[in-house]
Formats: structure tokens, sequence, C-alpha cells
């Protein structure tokens, strides 16, 4: 990139995936923000964890099934997948249920995660 | 009467106020993100599987199945495809759809 500075940029994805727009425009603009070499976090909250599950079937259904794309966020070095605990388990969810690597955060954690970011993107 | 609940019950109070308010004998049908109340373990299942001694709750499977939750749905929720929810459509009387 053309001497451009890197800054910190957070994307704070809180929607489930199909029933609203948010959570593909969020992976769209994740996308932009690695091609410019940024230092790209995703977090995933409230509804937003259901953006990970594993076994998103579309073979019933007119939707794209986007979920895919998270597992190649790795090649565009977003790495840094944080998901809430609270937003998991009252969902009856674990790490096991989710198709990629996450690391599981507390609210108090996200909290700080937060404040240690340059650019907050809200989905 | 048919009841079609379309929000998940982690964002909006939409399946509570059908609870509420659908008489005895009702049937309710998840639909999109409302599918996400027919799963086990979660914040809501003891609700939803008590709702289940009053009402008969559906669950559109396509809905399901594109969300990935088709092997955690709880016991007693029948699933139904699209030619299913036509017939719940067209045995009713009357639909309310809590949005």
């Amino acid at each position: 990139m053309m001497g451009g500075e890197v800054k910190k940029f957070l994307y704070m994805n809180r929607k489930a995936p199909y029933g609203t727009v948010y959570a593909l425009e969020s992976l769209e603009v994740v996308l932009i923000g690695a091609a410019f070499e940024q230092d790209v976090t995703l977090v995933f909250l409230d509804d937003g964890v259901y953006q990970l599950i594993k076994g998103q079937d579309n073979s019933d259904s007119e939707m794209k099934n986007f979920s895919p794309t998270y597992r190649a966020l790795e090649m565009y070095d977003v790495e840094k997948l944080y998901v809430g605990k609270e937003a998991l388990e009252m969902r009856g969810l674990t790490e096991e249920d989710l198709l990629v690597d996450v690391e599981v955060k507390t609210a108090d954690e996200i909290r700080d995660l937060m404040e240690e970011m340059d650019v907050v993107l809200s989905f | 009467m048919l009841h079609t609940v379309n929000k998940s019950p982690f964002e909006k109070n939409s399946l509570d106020t059908c609870l509420a308010h659908a008489k005895e004998g009702s049937a309710i049908l998840l639909i999109e993100d409302g599918v996400y109340g027919a799963t086990k373990g979660t914040a809501v299942s003891n609700k939803v599987q008590e709702a289940m001694s009053k009402f008969t709750v559906y669950a559109l499977e396509p809905d399901v199945k594109l969300r990935g939750v088709a092997d955690k749905v709880m016991d007693g929720v029948k699933l139904v495809d699209y030619a299913g929810f036509v017939d719940l459509a067209v045995e009713n009387d009357k639909v309310q759809a809590w949005l």
C-alpha cells in the first residue's frame, strides 16, 4: 500500500446472518479493510454469533450461503476473531459449533478491546 | 388460527408476545430468524418447551437448514417445508404474523 498508515479496525457484528443484510455487508467491508492492509479485528456478539455456526445449508433455500467466506478470511490475514462468551451461552452454543477458530471473550475483555481500537464499524 | 414469528427471540419480543396472545390449540410457525426459537439449550428453550403443551409449534425447515441449526431443533417441534407452510395457511381461518 502506498505509504498509508495502518489503523486498528474493529468490526462489531451483532446480527443473525440471513434475516437482515448486515452480516453480508459487514463481510464485504471487512474484505475491503483487509485489502488495504489494515489491522482488522472482528467481534461477534448477540445474534452475530450465528454468523459463524457450522452446517449452514442453502440447498432448500433461495438465499446465498456466505458462511464459507469466514473460513477464507485467514487468507486475507484476518485472524483476530472474537466471540462473546455470554452470547454463545444463552444460545446453547460452544466453540465446537463454530466453523472457524475463534477466541471466546467476556464482556469485560471486549470492552478493553474496543478501547484499543482506532476505528469501530458497527453491523 | 395460525401465528407466524419471523424474528429472533434474542433480538425482539415477537415470540413472547405471540405466546402471550395465541389461543390454546393454535398453530405457531417459526420462520426466518424466528427458527432460532426452536433450538435446544437456549435462554428461551424452556419457555418454548412449555408452550408446546398449549400449541403446536412448527419451524420452516429450509430456514432451519440455512441457519445451520437443523441438528439443534427441540423435540416436539414439527418441521414443515414451503408446501407445509401453504397447508397451514389454508387449514387455518386467519393468520397473524408477529413481525
